[in-house]
């Protein structure tokens, strides 16, 4: 039987793997945003687990918010990764640093 | 009267404001002509105010003209208070600033800074008359610093010359000493008796006699001689007495008239007027008294020693100035206040008219000061020597001349004196009349008579001077010569100040001389038979054998006495003392507080600190920006989780 500490689990699993998908990562600007729809799922999980465990619709009605929300995100950080490549020729992370002190 | 008053002080103060504002728009003739048709109208008012006062003897005015302030219960006011005492100080001040107005026409006929000098010593002028017409202590400190401040300006009129500044900076300061003093004198004033108005404060003189004040720990001092001690210091300052007297004789790096001016008619007799003018507060502390006249004894010797080993010849002037001076304070020592204005009076005349015919001297050589290169002068230059004669025998006190009257009053009243060391003093200003002969004639041989010792370009230009500086010089001969005998009577035991000098019974020594006088004839023909007399005649013989018959003589002595001659050339080291102890400890605690206070500490610590700590920092911070996403991220979420820990540990 699946309970709510199984799901709980995964969510905390998946954001690990989200979190060090951003910090391990140097070459790949996708990754990076693949890694951060990653986090925002899991986080979508803990909401749907509660929402079950605890019978309350709103917790799910908060994930469709969030999908909406991942889904413009996705786009536009796609659209900044085509600029950038236009400019710079590349995606390399560790070639980004314009900010650098 | 009260414009009369007004009007004298102010025709000076509007003639030194448009000869000094509008020098270059009115030119050098309209510079003289402006500051003397000024000073000319304040001697006219001085003469009236004269003789309203003094010969009418109507009584004395004193009035408030202006109030420039109230603080509290304290009123700062402008007045004028014009009794005997004043009436005859504003009529010497104006007659001889006047004598100088025109005298200087001449002297500094070809200086660049002609119409700043006119500015300058009508504005003396001004300050000077402020300073005697005052009514209150605000307004006499007001003319105290006045005065000083045009000193400042007059000594220092040659600025390009570093020795000017020198000289005028040392002036400045030394009577900072002094005036430091006088302005505790003057809080005293205000602490003990809750006025600044002269008549309020010596009304309630007699009240405060018993009161004492602790001014070191465990030692009572009586307030009246701390007052007095401490408005005798200022007046140790501005009269240039011991051991304050190390600014007049460097004061001679100004231009002539203003020595005769100032460092000898006017400005160091400020300190004389104000001792007699606190008479009645002075009486009433006998220890400050003893003081005034210590003071003035030891000034009046050891000054005029030092006038013997000079070589220039206005420098043997200030000397003598500074040893006259010191008759003054022995005689006010002594409450003969009456014999101490009259020498003052006297002085002022002759005075100027030594340094007047220095200054024609020192046109005709050329601004060569140094007597060695002078000698035999009385061809040349007639009238220079005849009225040179004249204020010499007028200062050495020559039987008969004005000198004469004064400070023979001056010495017997310090033999009829009660106070302690009275007798000492006695034997030393009696001392210092041979002093004064024997500098005064040796002076007037080496410049006048003698084999000629400048060169032969000097001497082929060699003239009299002219019009402008020895009618001048005629003018002020005439006092020089008679006035003492017009004036001895009355000044010393006619009651001719009436009430602005006090004198208590018990001190009056001019009473007492008054019970021996013999009359101003008889005074004159005993004159002849007195010890001053005699020692006058010592020195004008020993002068006389040393420097014509026998001029080789002086380098034998000097040589033969070389360890006195040193010391008396070194001025007994007063100057090298001052200059290492005050002048290079000042020196040093300034560079001291400016090595540590200012570079170390402001500079280093505060200011550059500042920049170097911010610098620091950001050179930290820059290498926190790596520039790289990752790392961003990374700090954000130690952030969180670190903001996350701490809220589990707060509210759980």
């Amino acid at each position: 039987m699946i309970d709510i500490s199984h799901l709980l689990v995964l969510g905390a699993v998946m954001f690990c793997i989200s979190m060090a998908g951003i910090f391990i990562n140097r070459k790949n600007v996708i990754i990076l945003l693949m890694s951060i729809e990653l986090m925002l799922l899991s986080v979508n999980l803990n909401f749907v687990a509660f929402s079950y465990h605890l019978g309350d619709l709103a917790g799910q009605v908060f994930v469709f918010f969030i999908l909406t929300v991942a889904a413009a995100e996705a786009a536009i950080g796609l659209a900044i990764l085509v600029v950038v490549f236009r400019t710079r020729q590349t995606i390399n992370v560790a070639e980004l640093d314009t900010m650098k002190g | 009267m009260y414009s009369i008053y007004l009007w004298t002080v102010l025709a000076p103060l509007i003639g030194a404001v448009v000869a000094g504002f509008f020098g270059r728009v009115i030119g050098r003739a309209g510079a003289h002509w402006v500051t003397i048709i000024g000073v000319a109208i304040a001697t006219i008012l001085s003469f009236l105010a004269y003789k309203h006062v003094v010969v009418d003897g109507a009584p004395a005015f004193n009035g408030t003209v202006y109030v420039w302030g109230i603080v509290g219960d304290l009123r700062l006011e402008i007045g004028f208070l014009i009794d005997e005492l004043s009436a005859t100080m504003m009529l010497v001040v104006t007659f001889v600033s006047l004598m100088i107005h025109v005298y200087t026409i001449g002297y500094m006929s070809d200086d660049p800074g002609y119409q700043r000098f006119f500015s300058y010593i009508s504005l003396f002028t001004f300050a000077m008359l402020m300073l005697v017409m005052s009514n209150n202590f605000f307004q006499l400190f007001f003319g105290w610093e006045a005065v000083g401040v045009v000193s400042y300006l007059l000594i220092g009129f040659w600025y390009q010359r570093e020795s000017a500044i020198f000289a005028n900076l040392k002036a400045f300061v030394v009577n900072r000493v002094g005036d430091f003093g006088f302005i505790l004198g003057i809080a005293a004033v205000l602490m003990y008796f809750d006025s600044l108005d002269y008549a309020t404060v010596f009304e309630r003189a007699p009240g405060v006699l018993g009161t004492t004040i602790e001014v070191l720990p465990g030692s009572e001092w009586s307030v009246m001689t701390l007052v007095c001690i401490l408005l005798f210091i200022g007046a140790m300052g501005k009269s240039a007495q011991f051991p304050l007297h190390v600014w007049l004789p460097d004061s001679m790096e100004g231009p002539t008239p203003i020595s005769a001016l100032i460092h000898a008619a006017t400005m160091v007799t400020a300190g004389i007027f104000m001792v007699a003018r606190m008479s009645p507060l002075f009486e009433l502390s006998d220890t400050a008294l003893t003081t005034v006249m210590w003071i003035g004894a030891i000034t009046c010797m050891f000054m005029g020693l030092l006038g013997l080993v000079q070589n220039d010849i206005k420098r043997v002037i200030a000397y003598s100035t500074l040893s006259q001076l010191g008759y003054m304070f022995v005689a006010l020592g002594v409450s003969a206040y009456a014999a101490g204005i009259f020498h003052l009076t006297t002085h002022a005349f002759f005075k100027a008219l030594l340094f007047l015919a220095a200054g024609s001297v020192i046109i005709g050589m050329h601004h060569e000061q140094d007597m060695r290169k002078m000698g035999g002068l009385w061809k040349y230059m007639p009238i220079t020597w005849f009225t040179s004669l004249i204020g010499t025998l007028a200062l050495v006190g020559f039987p008969g001349f004005s000198g004469f009257f004064s400070k023979d009053a001056i010495i017997d009243a310090a033999h009829h004196s009660s106070l302690p060391g009275a007798g000492i003093v006695y034997w030393m200003v009696l001392g210092s009349v041979l002093i004064t002969s024997l500098y005064s004639f040796r002076l007037f041989f080496l410049v006048f008579h003698g084999k000629a010792r400048m060169d032969e370009h000097t001497r082929e230009h060699l003239h009299e001077s002219p019009a402008v500086v020895t009618v001048p010089l005629m003018v002020l001969a005439i006092p020089s010569a008679i006035i003492g005998w017009f004036f001895v009577v009355p000044v010393l035991f006619g009651g001719y100040f009436g009430s602005s000098i006090f004198v208590e019974p018990g001190h009056d020594v001019l009473a007492t001389m008054a019970e021996t006088f013999p009359g101003t004839s008889k005074f004159f023909l005993e004159g002849f038979f007195h010890w001053p007399f005699y020692l006058a005649v010592i020195g004008f013989l020993i002068s006389w054998y040393m420097y014509i018959k026998r001029p080789d003589l002086p380098d034998k002595v000097t040589a033969h006495t070389r360890v006195v001659y040193d010391i008396l050339v070194r001025k007994y080291g007063f100057d090298e003392l001052y200059q290492f102890l005050f002048a290079g400890g000042a020196r040093g605690i300034g560079e001291l507080l400016w090595r540590l206070g200012d570079q170390g500490l402001i500079d280093g610590v505060i200011v550059n600190g500042t920049a170097r700590a911010v610098g620091r920092f950001a050179g930290f911070a820059r290498k926190i920006q790596s520039g790289f996403l990752y790392d961003y991220a990374f700090a954000m979420i130690i952030g969180l989780l670190v903001l996350m820990s701490l809220g589990l540990y707060v509210y759980s």
